[in-house]
């Protein structure tokens, strides 16, 4: 470690005002507050002081990914090898899984840093850790077979369209990896839905359909059990098939105070309660099926651990947040069961929900302001 | 009355050539005034429509400002605007049997955009603002200028949108075979109408970027 803070001692100079590498100032100054925790102290206001920083909230957000994507590395060789009618042992089939993703992590990184950091440069601010997470997360919400130019083309869109435009890291109204997969499943329909593109190099007689595929066409009864879709043997976009695995994540992310419970668990009530009132009305084989299938279906799980909780487009108020998650859960399950173009409700919810977020928060703190207004005028009018 | 003569101003001079210019680029009716915005929307996923459109508008605009223009000492203030929509109705409706009789597939295409040029923003704009003011040549010029401004747009927008969304310019094939071969795909998402709003949006960006002037606060 020594040599490391050294090394970056030395090279300093050359990156403050006047050095001779100046332009790069905020590259270098990434890469040291990376390695090294920042000696930099906030002057003014009121703060509380606290360790934790944007870069390590992040970085426990990773860690909390690292469950679904191990599974879903091994998920997509499994598949794989299950279509094509073989069997193979745990190592074969994580190395294919592996080769799969790995380049669409890579691809997804590079495009979305290389503009994050042109972006501080030209703008003369820091690079902002945001991307490390949805960086992973846009791998994550793809289909294992997506070309890796179209993965290229949303990340770019997502960066610049979905976050700078706004003003960067913590300035977005939507969630960027979703805008990202928003992005390619309006654009390159073909690749991003249908029963074709959930297995990697699938055998053409194997159907690919996801659960939500076969729920569509009035198949319940090709569905998989509840226990597979639980562990997430399924196929599915890379990271959500697991909903086990999702949960681990989850508990990551409460224990630590990262993610939001209030948003975890009333979008899973939200969920339930519309699974709950389609099953009392009933009128096809889709409201019949029972309403925990949702939380396990899809990307229903993923959207409500990671997407839904993204501290900068969800709402900020504890009430307002409840009132998010739950109206997420409702209208994913509405668009899932209603809408046959879109089999998969959760990523069109979750973003209208975030532009919606800040309507949500405004009405509570007016709330919050009248009820204590009232209750000022309340003991004013007992003292006179 | 002074019996010197008020010299009479040549028809192009430099205050009426920046009536013809300054809509291109520094008072675009599109993306400085942010006016006309649903028609750009709706009429340039392809080059074809929204030139035809441009054309439209350019011809209503130039006719409507030139008209209110010469009505502008006899028209009631408290009735102008009914007047003036008069007029732009007038127009519009010859606009749209002209297309109808001549390109009848395009006008299929805008349907009912042509229609809705009545109601384009950019018409009650300048002629509330400078027809209303000003004598009939700088009004026509100011229409003409506004059209070309608002058509420039279209058109560029027009031409990304069917470029990406369509691999075609003007209806031609000109993403060569061989692209879609190595896996190239068209993409939908230019074709539907938030594209246009986000390209046009792009537009305004790259504008104020290189015009710190525009940027208001």
């Amino acid at each position: 470690m020594k040599f490391l803070r050294d090394f970056l001692d030395k090279q300093k100079p050359h990156f403050v005002k006047g050095g001779r590498f100046e332009k790069l100032h905020s590259t270098f100054d990434a890469f040291e507050t990376f390695l090294f925790v920042p000696d930099k102290t906030t002057h003014s206001g009121a703060h509380i002081r606290d360790a934790i920083d944007m870069k390590r909230t992040m970085i426990i957000v990773v860690i909390a990914l690292i469950f679904p994507l191990i599974f879903g590395i091994w998920n997509v060789g499994y598949q794989h090898y299950l279509s094509q009618g073989m069997a193979y042992d745990f190592w074969p089939m994580f190395g294919f899984g592996l080769l799969k993703v790995l380049p669409v992590i890579v691809v997804s990184y590079v495009v979305g840093l290389g503009i994050e950091f042109a972006f501080a440069q030209s703008r003369h601010h820091e690079v902002n850790e945001g991307f490390l997470v949805s960086g992973m997360l846009i791998p994550m919400v793809m289909p294992p077979d997506v070309p890796l130019w179209m993965v290229a083309l949303a990340t770019a869109f997502a960066v610049i369209i979905g976050k700078e435009v706004f003003g960067g890291t913590g300035m977005n109204i939507l969630n960027p990896a979703l805008t990202a997969r928003a992005f390619l499943f309006f654009a390159y329909p073909s690749e991003m839905s249908g029963d074709k593109v959930w297995i990697a190099e699938k055998a053409d007689a194997f159907s690919g359909a996801t659960p939500l595929g076969h729920l569509m066409v009035n198949e319940s009864d090709k569905i998989p059990s509840a226990w597979d879709m639980f562990l997430g043997v399924i196929p599915g976009s890379i990271g959500e098939t697991s909903t086990l695995a999702i949960a681990l994540g989850a508990l990551v992310l409460i224990i630590t105070g990262i993610g939001s419970f209030r948003i975890m668990l009333s979008v899973v009530l939200g969920g339930l309660s519309m699974g709950w009132l389609f099953n009392l009305w009933g009128a096809n084989a889709y409201m019949d099926i029972p309403a925990y299938y949702h939380l396990i279906m899809g990307g229903f799980a993923f959207g409500a651990v990671y997407m839904a909780t993204d501290p900068v487009s969800a709402a900020q108020t504890a009430r307002g947040k409840i009132f998010y998650g739950f109206l997420i859960g409702m209208i994913a399950v509405l668009i899932r069961v209603f809408n046959p173009a879109y089999p998969e409700g959760m990523m069109l919810s979750i973003l209208l929900m975030n532009v919606f977020a800040p309507l949500i928060d405004h009405y509570v703190v007016q709330s919050n302001i009248k009820k204590r207004l009232r209750r000022a005028k309340v003991k004013v009018a007992v003292k006179s | 009355m002074s019996a010197v003569k008020q010299e009479k101003e040549p028809l192009f001079s430099s205050k009426n050539v920046k009536l013809l210019t300054s809509p291109l680029n520094m008072s675009n009716p599109i993306t400085v005034q942010v006016l006309g915005i649903c028609s750009a929307l709706a009429v340039t996923a392809k080059m074809k429509p929204a030139f035809v459109m441009a054309i439209s508008v350019i011809a209503v605009t130039a006719l409507a400002n030139f008209i209110i223009s010469l009505m502008r000492n006899g028209i009631p203030p408290r009735i102008r605007i009914i007047v003036q929509l008069v007029v732009i109705a007038l127009l519009v409706i010859v606009v749209d049997q002209f297309l109808k009789a001549f390109v009848y597939d395009v006008s299929k295409q805008l349907s009912v955009f042509v229609g809705l040029i009545i109601t384009n923003c950019i018409l009650m704009g300048r002629l509330e603002a400078f027809a209303m003011s000003n004598k009939p040549w700088p009004s026509l010029l100011d229409g003409l200028g506004n059209g070309f401004g608002y058509g420039m747009i279209l058109l560029l927008v027009g031409f990304v949108r069917e470029l990406f969304g369509s691999g075609t310019v003007w209806g031609f094939h000109v993403i060569p075979q061989s692209f879609y071969e190595l896996g190239y795909k068209n993409n939908g998402f230019m074709i539907l109408p938030p594209m246009a709003l986000i390209l046009i949006g792009i537009i305004i960006w790259i504008q104020r970027a290189r015009n710190p002037q525009l940027i208001e606060d």
